[in-house]
Parts: structure tokens; C-alpha cells; sequence
């Protein structure tokens, strides 16, 4: 806890900062670790220590978990907590001066208490400091548990509200978690975490690889491939149930699925005749259309946002490139021009912004390209990067990378400016897939 | 004519150096009793016929107790067959001629580099290679398997040059 004030402490004062984060909940969360925040101007806001309950003393400080929800996002410096004249909890004990002096931009206060069926209520205010007044006002109630869902739903109160952009920090990340790998002992994990890298629970336990898992839509299910019987089979996994359910299996590859927009369909790879090959599952009555039929590979496919059309990776080309076909004509149109190795694309919300794996002088790094103007831009420059995941606010990108021969998994703003890292102290940490915005408290932990 | 009679007197003379020779050697002696055979031994059991297999359905070099080679390396980006390869290749594929009542399983592996999904359609590329050489070479296809792991189980979990050459591979897996 200390340490991860620090992190942002440091950040505040404007220092490039290097700093690990201990996990405090699940011995095996992914720690986090800021490597650069380089914006040149950070808004500088103050989140007061909140006033809390007796009830909650033995909980990590809820201001902590903001301030350092918001330092992650490189666009804030939160004050350090030490530099503040007053720790106000209500509006009557907020003076704009004590902020004005500390060059606060915004101010925010709060408290939490237990309700009497020992509940946790959470009242908190943004005040903006530059004009004196008072912006959000909100008062969250929910099971005791819900202590970090609260705080970082107060986080994307707070992100929304300064910058015009809906905040994600209330959403999860999806992740595989592989243990002495290249071992008879290999043990292969899917895990899910708090999108900061805190409360990984394990969703299957296998001594069989476990790969690419993908979100449906309302943040339920997730579908992966598992090789459990020592075949790959796609499965559906419904989160909160537990309940798994595996999609009919063909010979070959069974990989890659993925959820259409609206939730109705799956992408997947098959080589049942022989060669990889993109197909829909209409999920209803798992009837399946062959979309591609190429002999070269056709594999990795994701959709666009409007569900119109597939982005995938071919190498009908030569090498991997990627790929766009429009599902009502079966126009394939090619996207990638630059480098020879280019694959596994995410296109952003915005239909025209794509994340890709790029092949730079032998090194693979995450790239991202405007496809109305073609220009490419490396945003990572660490190795073997794979595996590029949107937040689903479009602000920031989730992927895998190595360090010092680990796996581990890696957050780079879309702008390339804000870095940091989320290692796990328990094997190798790969194909994240950052969830979609949740209703609720996300999965389990709230009816 | 006049060859052909030096070459009858050259005969003679040869018979008669011969006979010559014959006279001066001493008359053959007695042979040797025969040895009194002390006990009637066993006859040998013939010798059994060298396993197919070892217990763990690992095939060995006919004949011998060497194990055969069931793990084929490829080139960086590559699921080309090597050349040195083939010899093993022909082998198996005589192996399982031979045994109809043998299947394999080929799994295709990959190193680290490049996408996961991507190296799964690769690795299978490797699986198909050595799939597509036994079947050139009369094995039926329904006896083949082919399973691709992709980068997913590295047999050297390092990331070295070394690492990844040895990650490259299809393996054979008799059932």
C-alpha cells in the first residue's frame, strides 16, 4: 500500500517515476508498476483521504485506490496526501483557498460509513477549485465487499466528468497464466482481475494449454480455446455461474473465437477441410457459414464496430498482413502495407483506428495505424509484444510483452504517452483481454 | 598355329611340374578322431524378434534397441521437411505399413515469436508436412492425426536462439 502511494506520490511531483505496487487482496494479483506518465501537463487534483467508518479501518484507504486509479491514467498528478492543510469530508469543511495554494485544480472529498444492515455508503463531491464550485455530488450504496468496485466507480465518476471521456477503471481484465511452462509439471490458468491487476480469481485450472479468451458484449461469458482432452475445443464460460459449455469440435484447428458486437454471433477458425479457414457461429442455433476460403491462412479474425464487417490476418500475400472483408459482399480489401509481419488487429471504437502486432527489424512490437491516412506508428518498444486489447473506452491498450524473460502484461495509452506494467509475482501473464464496460459491480461479487 | 602350340607345350610342361611338385609332398595322415561329445547341448532358442516398440510406444530403429527419431526441427517461419529428415520419415512410414493396427498423432509446434493464433495455423502447416510425406509414402490417412499446439507448449522454455530452434518441431506420437 505504501509502496503504491508512492507510485503516484511521485508522479505528482512530477518525477518519471519507478515504483512497485503489493497486492493487498489475492496473493496472486498482478502487481502494477508506472513507467512513464509523460504528458507534459497533468491535471493536478487533490482526493482527500476520506473520512472512514471504524467498520472499514483494516481496508486499503478508498483515496488511495482514486488517486491512483486516476495517476494511472497519465492524464492526472494526484496530490500527495502529506502537502494537504485540510482533509475536509463534507462540503462545509471544504476552503477553495487551501486548494488554491497547493495548485489544485480539482478537489475531491468523501466518506464512507456502514449502513445499519452493514451496508457500505459511500457520499462523495468533485469540487472544481479554478472556479469554485462544486461539479458531482453522488452517494453509492452496496454490499460491504463492494469496497474497491466503489472506488473505482467514483474513479470514472471523476475521469467522466474532467475529461469528457467515460472512465474503465471499473472494468476487469481476462488474462492466461501459464506455470513452468516447457515442464511435465506446465499448468495453464485463466484468471480475471480488477482492471488495476488486483482480486485475480482463477476461472479454469488446466494442465492443458488455454488460449485466447475474448468478452461477450455484457461482460458475462468469455469464450476461449482449451486443450483439455488434448484437442482444442472452443468454449462458452458463463462467469458468475461457473458454467462452462463447449462449442462442437472439428478436426484441426479450433481457435480464435470471438463475440460480434451485439452478442448474436462467434468468430472462429476452423481448418476442418484441411486449412484455416474464418467462420460464424450464429450462437442461437450454432449454425455455422463458412466466411473465407482461401489456401493460404486466414486466422485471428476480430470485428468492426459496427458488426458489418471482419478484420483478420491472411497470409495470401506472402507474409501475415492484415485484413478487412465485408460480410454482405465478401469484399476483402487489404489494410497493412508496411513491414512484413502484421497481425492479430483490433480495430478501435472509432472504426478507424487499428492495433496490430508489427514486425520491426525482427522484433515484434504493438503498432497502431489510422486506415484514412495509412500512417503506422510504433507505440511500444519492448519485445515480443503480442496480443493488443482496447479499453473500452478507447483510451488505453492492454497487451503482453517479456521482461527479463517473464511474461507479463503491459498498458500503453493509445498516444503512446502513459506505460505501465502489470507482472505476476506467480508465472508467466499473457493474452489479456481487457472486458467491456460493465453494468453493476461487474460479475459475482453484487446481485 | 604357332601360339596355339606353345601354349599346349606350356600346359605340358605346367602338368608335369605339377605331378612333380605332388611327389615330394608327404602322404596325408590319419584324421583326427572326432571329439566325443560331452553332453547333448540345447539347441539355441532362436533369438526373439527385436521389439517394435518400447513400453512408452516410442518406435525403435528395426533391428536394433536404438530409439528412432520422432521429433522433426524447421526453419524460423518455415514447415519445409528437412532433407536428413526424410530417411526417419520413410522408416515410420514403413512402420506404420507394417503395424495396421498403429496410429500417430503429429502435433505441430512452434517457437515465441509472432501471434499465438497465427502460429497455431503454422504449426499445423509443420503437423501437415509430416502428415503429407506419410501419406505420399502409403500410409492411410484416416491412421493420421494432426494437432497443432502452436507456441503454446515450448519444449525449451527459454528465448534464446537455441530455445526457440528446439521449440520448431512436429512430433510423432504413436497410439
Amino acid at each position: 500500500m505504501r509502496n503504491r502511494w508512492r507510485a503516484f506520490a511521485a508522479l505528482a511531483a512530477g518525477a518519471l517515476s519507478l515504483a512497485a505496487a503489493s497486492s493487498c487482496l489475492g496473493e496472486e494479483s498482478l502487481d502494477t508498476i508506472i513507467i512513464d506518465a509523460g504528458y507534459d501537463r497533468q491535471t493536478r487534483i487533490a482526493v482527500v483521504p476520506f473520512r472512514q467508518g471504524p467498520e472499514f479501518s483494516n481496508r486499503q484507504p478508498m483515496a488511495d485506490i482514486i488517486a491512483f486509479d486516476l495517476a494511472r491514467s497519465g492524464q492526472f498528478a494526484p496530490l500527495p496526501a502529506r502537502d494537504m492543510l485540510s482533509h475536509p469530508a463534507e462540503r462545509g469543511e471544504v476552503f477553495f483557498r487551501d486548494w488554491r495554494i497547493l495548485q489544485a485544480e480539482y478537489l475531491l472529498i468523501g466518506r464512507a460509513f456502514a449502513e445499519s444492515n452493514g451496508d457500505l455508503s459511500l457520499a462523495y463531491e468533485l469540487f472544481d477549485v479554478t472556479n469554485e464550485r462544486p461539479m458531482v455530488q453522488d452517494r453509492l450504496t452496496a454490499p460491504a465487499d463492494n469496497w474497491r468496485d466503489l472506488a473505482h466507480r467514483v474513479s470514472d465518476q471523476v475521469f467522466e466528468a474532467i475529461t469528457g471521456v467515460r472512465g474503465a477503471f471499473s472494468t476487469k481484465i481476462a488474462y492466461v497464466l501459464a506455470q513452468d511452462a516447457g515442464t511435465e509439471y506446465a499448468r495453464y490458468r485463466l484468471e480475471m482481475a480488477d482492471s488495476d491487476g488486483e482480486r485475480s480469481r482463477t476461472l479454469l485450472s488446466s494442465e492443458q494449454p488455454v488460449m485466447s479468451p475474448s468478452w461477450s458484449p455484457d461482460g458475462r461469458s468469455l469464450a476461449y480455446v482449451s486443450f483439455e482432452g488434448e484437442r482444442p475445443t472452443i468454449f462458452l464460460h458463463e462467469i458468475a455461474s461457473g458454467k462452462r459449455e463447449p462449442l462442437p469440435r472439428f478436426p484441426g484447428i479450433n481457435s480464435s473465437p470471438v463475440f460480434s458486437p451485439d452478442g448474436r454471433r462467434l468468430t472462429l477458425v476452423l481448418s476442418r477441410d484441411g486449412n484455416p479457414e474464418i467462420y460464424l457461429m450464429d450462437l442461437a442455433d450454432r449454425r455455422l457459414r463458412q466466411i473465407t476460403r482461401h489456401h493460404a491462412i486466414d486466422t485471428e479474425p476480430s470485428w468492426t464496430p459496427d458488426g458489418q464487417s471482419l478484420i483478420f490476418t491472411s497470409d495470401r500475400g506472402g507474409g501475415p498482413q492484415i485484413y478487412r472483408l465485408e460480410l454482405a459482399t465478401n469484399i476483402i480489401e487489404r489494410l497493412t502495407f508496411e513491414g512484413r509481419y502484421n497481425a492479430r488487429a483490433r480495430l478501435l471504437a472509432d472504426g478507424v483506428h487499428l492495433v496490430f502486432v508489427h514486425r520491426r527489424n525482427g522484433v515484434d512490437h504493438i503498432a497502431w495505424q489510422d486506415l484514412t491516412r495509412g500512417d503506422l506508428r510504433v507505440l511500444t518498444e519492448t519485445r515480443l509484444d503480442e496480443s493488443p486489447s482496447l479499453s473500452p473506452n478507447g483510451a488505453m491498450l492492454i497487451y503482453a510483452t517479456q521482461d527479463k524473460g517473464r511474461g507479463i502484461l503491459a498498458v500503453v495509452s493509445i498516444d503512446g504517452r502513459v506505460k505501465y506494467r502489470l507482472p505476476s509475482s506467480s508465472g508467466d501473464v499473457r493474452e489479456p483481454a481487457w472486458s467491456p464496460f460493465m453494468d453493476g459491480f461487474g460479475q459475482s461479487e453484487i446481485d | 598355329m604357332l601360339t596355339r602350340q606353345l601354349h599346349i607345350h606350356l600346359a605340358m610342361l605346367l602338368a608335369c611340374l605339377l605331378a612333380a611338385s605332388c611327389a615330394t609332398t608327404p602322404p596325408p595322415s590319419e584324421p583326427p578322431p572326432e571329439p566325443e561329445p560331452a553332453e547333448e547341448p540345447a539347441p539355441p532358442p532362436p533369438p526373439p524378434p527385436p521389439p517394435v516398440f518400447n513400453d512408452n510406444m516410442e518406435p525403435y530403429v528395426p533391428g536394433t534397441r536404438e530409439l528412432l527419431k520422432r521429433v522433426f526441427y524447421f526453419e524460423f517461419d518455415k514447415a519445409v521437411l528437412a532433407q536428413a529428415d526424410l530417411d526417419a520419415l520413410q522408416v515410420h512410414a514403413q512402420l506404420l505399413i507394417d503395424n495396421p493396427d498403429r496410429r500417430v498423432v503429429v502435433e505441430g509446434h512452434c517457437d515465441e515469436r509472432g501471434t499465438r493464433e497465427y502460429n497455431l495455423a503454422l504449426g499445423e502447416r509443420r503437423s501437415d508436412a509430416v502428415r503429407g510425406f506419410l501419406a505420399a509414402a502409403g500410409v492411410p490417412e484416416s491412421r493420421i492425426e494432426t494437432v497443432s499446439y502452436g507456441e503454446e507448449r515450448p519444449d525449451d522454455a527459454g528465448h534464446t536462439e537455441a530455445a526457440w530452434s528446439r521449440n520448431r518441431r512436429a512430433v510423432m506420437i504413436y497410439r
